[in-house]
């Protein structure tokens, strides 16, 4: 079997008396879009951040390309290729969207003028062609979050961990974000996402992770989780998924 | 290069100044004003550009003073010698300062305190060491020869300071256009999300701290070559780290020509105010406090940024003035 782009294993956080991250393991195939989906708390974000290098786990390893990077700092990783974007989304305010893509586009492009140009095509990429000259802040919601996802292409990343791209926005927006993130994985950009909105995550994900109070409670093909007890369970409460059978039963 | 002929074309006209007055009072007026443009220009690099608020210039502009004086006084080091070490000097106390209190995560008023408490620090050893001259202060002897960088007349001094201000003008410029620069301002916008994008926030804030304190030093060895006399609370005391940050904030912070703009206003304000008032000693720190609550009421982009609305809302006459030739033409 191929070696994954990045293997988490057995990583633990602890916040003093809170064990945020309880042992997870989770492992990111090259080339293919995953997803990490579980309840508000389950601890999503904060493994984002051990991945990231935002912060250091108590326990574990995280290899990455065949290197154990845990405890490197953020910097340093994303200029081995890991990238991410924020869950609230952190635009640069003051700089126009052009600007605030240079930033990341400066990582392999010491020259100004090749920064902006580069910063050009990654917003023409994601969809934000029209706003380069406009002041990030003046942006929509919508249009922030494609600005989030065109600084962290900016730097060429080999790793691109997204924080719930799609959360916030409506129907529509989420329709016209999909193929953005699609095309992402297209030009070979592994991709681990969290995620909310189930219709994306069964539409975009080839393998899903269920974390639920720092642990990983399943994972599978995004059919095999939606269907999986533990994890209706985990969402909806202890024994919520037999009485949704015995519910569907009587239906029938 | 992008820009610098605007700061070529306002460093030539404020050059022809001396061959048209050599009336001492304007001269000594501007040649005080650039002073403080020039520190200014230093603290709105570290604090303009990169959003770490110093309220401690003044340990930069006193160290740069103090070599600069010292050297020259005990150690006979010819005074442009000096004014070279001084500068480096005032580099090194910032790269430091910056090491200690970036390493320690401190930001925002934690950050401007400890800059306070290192600027205190260095003024009270000043004022007790024996090398400094204590409380008596460090005075550099009259040599008015060009090669002991003292002049008969005030115009050296004036050119000068303005080439001092001009090229922190070009330095600040370059910076504002380099990578450099894009990453200070990244840092100063959001520091996890530069992070992230792989900006090494400590050595690109270090770098701006270094850099601001060598300006900031190279204002403190004019200071010392001008007025031939410093002592611990001249050269290290909060005034003129109040001063560095008022002409940015006045003149608009994280731009290029705030600093110079806020030094004009608030030192010609502070002049009208001593006329009014007749040297009541105090009254001018009085305007200071009033003119900093107005600005960042008002202007919080400063006179720059007052500048940039004007320009903005003027814009949509500009193209179409080319358009209504062109149909004068055909």
């Amino acid at each position: 079997m191929v070696e994954p782009l990045l293997r988490v294993e057995q990583v633990s956080m602890r916040f003093g008396g809170l064990l945020a991250v309880d042992r997870a393991s989770l492992s990111a195939k090259a080339g293919c879009i995953t997803a990490l989906i579980g309840p508000n708390g389950a601890g999503k974000t904060t493994l984002f951040s051990i991945i990231s290098g935002f912060l250091s786990p108590s326990d574990g390893s995280v290899v990455y390309d065949r290197i154990d990077i845990a405890g490197d700092p953020p910097h340093r990783l994303a200029r081995r290729g890991i990238a991410r974007t924020f869950q609230i989304v952190q635009p640069f305010a003051g700089l126009t969207v052009r600007e605030n893509i240079a930033v990341g586009a400066h990582l392999s492009r010491p020259g100004r003028a090749d920064a902006l140009a580069a910063a050009g095509d990654v917003a023409r990429a994601v969809g934000l062609g029209e706003m380069l000259d406009r002041s990030a802040a003046n942006l929509t919601v919508a249009g922030r979050k494609r600005l989030e996802l065109a600084r962290a292409l900016a730097i060429e990343p080999r790793l691109l961990l997204l924080d719930e791209v799609l959360a916030g926005l409506n129907p529509s927006e989420i329709r016209d974000m999909v193929p953005v993130i699609l095309a992402i994985r297209d030009r070979g950009i592994t991709i681990i996402m969290i995620e909310h909105v189930m219709q994306a995550v069964i539409s975009l994900a080839e393998h899903v992770f269920v974390l639920a109070e720092g642990r990983v409670i399943a994972q599978g093909s995004p059919q095999a989780i939606a269907s999986d007890p533990r994890v209706v369970e985990a969402y909806l409460g202890h024994g919520a998924a037999g009485r949704m059978i015995a519910a569907g039963g009587s239906h029938a | 290069m992008r820009g610098l002929a605007p700061i070529l074309v306002a460093v030539a006209l404020l050059a022809t100044v001396p061959l048209i007055t050599s009336s001492n009072v304007v001269l000594n007026f501007l040649v005080t004003t650039f002073l403080i443009a020039l520190v200014g220009q230093g603290w709105n690099l570290l604090g303009g550009y990169g959003g770490q608020y110093s309220f401690g210039h003044a340990a930069f502009f006193g160290t740069g003073a103090y070599v600069t004086a010292v050297l020259q006084v005990r150690y006979g080091v010819n005074a442009w010698l000096g004014f070279c070490i001084g500068i480096a000097a005032g580099a090194l106390v910032g790269a430091v300062i910056g090491a200690l209190s970036f390493r320690s995560g401190l930001k925002g008023s934690y950050f401007a305190l400890v800059t306070l408490a290192f600027a205190e620090v260095l003024r009270i050893i000043a004022s007790v060491a024996p090398i400094t001259g204590a409380g008596v202060g460090t005075l550099i002897k009259l040599d008015l020869r060009p090669e002991a960088f003292q002049f008969q007349s005030r115009a050296p001094f004036y050119w000068i300071v303005l080439g001092l201000v001009g090229i922190s003008l070009v330095l600040v410029r370059m910076i504002e256009n380099s990578r450099f620069g894009a990453y200070l301002i990244a840092v100063r916008e959001n520091e996890d999300t530069a992070k992230a994008l792989g900006v090494d926030t400590m050595i690109v804030k270090l770098g701006a701290m270094t850099v601001s304190a060598m300006i900031a030093a190279a204002g403190g060895c004019f200071y010392a070559q001008y007025f031939l006399f410093i002592d611990a609370g001249i050269a290290y005391g909060p005034w003129i780290s109040i001063e560095a940050l008022l002409a940015p904030i006045i003149g608009g912070v994280g731009t290029v020509f705030g600093p110079l703009l806020g030094a004009l206003v608030v030192k010609t304000l502070g002049e009208l105010a001593k006329l009014a008032t007749g040297d009541a000693p105090g009254l001018d720190l009085v305007l200071y406090g009033c003119i900093l609550i107005l600005a960042v009421a008002f202007a919080p982009r400063g006179i720059a940024g007052i500048l940039a609305d004007l320009r903005h809302r003027l814009r949509p006459i500009g193209p179409a003035a080319p358009a209504s030739q062109e149909r004068g033409n055909g």
